[in-house]
């Protein structure tokens, strides 16, 4: 009994290393190079303006990703203006996950009017060291000198269901304390979301 | 249908028996891959003290066009509730400290101990992780 005790406690160790990779609030995190939609590659680096951005992890077939689309859009058209665009990144393998291809990634694009990159981590190489774990999944990022230290990560609001019924504004919240010099008075959230897709 | 406070109950027990708690929709892909898995894992375990209970996070709308067929085309005889609270940075700590909130995820306890997983299980090691709480 003690053993298996034990040997319970190393595998749940295990299992919890394997998934608390990624970053936290005040890590620097790293830029890439991942194609866009209009077959173009993007960077953080591109972005000379930028005061910082907002990373979202997401993808076409999630009912939630879905359900936050417009408010992706909405948040991109409030603030890129202002110095925090949003960059969009789609995770998934599409073998796993075919609705979320690059060309669906394209079609979704175009009849929503996505006005930011929707980018395709095709090597799955980014999404891990983020630690994104599901879409949507945000990371809002702050340009220090030449890094972009973290300062958010989770959900974009309180109400996936109904952005009308939203108590509270994470996302938008979280930038304006930053454009105000402060720090974000939440960092993390928790929200239900699809998990990455991977063979 | 229950909301964070509905939830609650699902989530501790001083019972004797070991719950099986899976966050899961009919939507999602890996969810209903691995359903397989749990059902025939909950038939064996039929008579032990040992209760399974499926939280769908099917959205309302989707319960008599998805969930109500899936559950009678897969004969699902464990407890089946549909949580709608979209306040989910309320509940999901409660679940568990270790989850982000990726579906599907599995809670299993008894009254002395917990363990969490945010990931797919198969047969294999959803019976090593049982085993752990129930001789079978």
């Amino acid at each position: 009994m003690k053993k298996n005790g034990l040997l319970l406690a190393l595998f749940s160790a295990f299992v919890f290393s394997a998934f608390a990779g990624g970053y936290e609030p005040g890590d620097k995190a790293t830029d890439f190079s991942l194609k866009n939609i209009d077959g173009t590659y993007v960077s953080l680096s591109d972005y000379d303006e930028a005061e910082g951005f907002i990373v979202i992890f997401t993808c076409n077939h999630c009912p939630y990703a879905v359900k936050y689309e417009d408010r992706i859009i909405a948040l991109d058209k409030k603030y890129k203006d202002k110095g925090y665009p949003v960059i969009a990144i789609n995770p998934n393998d599409p073998e796993v996950q075919p609705e979320d291809s690059f060309s669906n990634m394209k079609k979704r694009a175009a009849e929503k009017g996505f006005t930011f990159p929707y980018l395709f981590d095709e090597s799955q190489e980014i999404y891990p060291q983020y630690g994104a774990t599901k879409t949507p999944h945000v990371f809002l990022l702050e340009k220090v000198a030449s890094d972009y230290i973290v300062r958010y990560i989770g959900a974009i609001d309180d109400n996936y269901k109904s952005a009308s019924a939203v108590e509270t504004h994470y996302v938008e919240d979280a930038v304006e304390a930053l454009m105000a010099g402060e720090e974000p008075s939440v960092t993390s959230t928790k929200a239900i979301g699809c998990t990455i897709k991977t063979k | 249908m229950i909301d964070r406070e509905g939830l609650e109950p699902y989530l501790t027990s001083d019972s004797d028996t070991t719950y099986l708690i899976n966050f899961w929709a009919t939507w999602c892909k890996p969810c209903v891959e691995e359903m397989p898995d749990f059902i025939k894992l909950n038939d064996e375990l039929k008579g032990k003290a040992f209760k399974m209970v499926l939280i769908s996070l099917d959205f309302p709308s989707q319960i008599e066009s998805r969930l109500k067929p899936y559950i009678a085309e897969n004969d699902i005889e464990a407890e089946i509730v549909v949580l709608d609270d979209p306040n989910s940075n309320a509940w999901i700590p409660l679940v568990s400290d270790e989850w982000s909130g990726a579906i599907p995820a599995t809670l299993l306890y008894n009254r002395e101990k917990r363990s969490f997983y945010e990931q797919k299980l198969d047969y294999k090691k959803l019976k090593e992780i049982v085993k752990h709480y129930i001789k079978f």
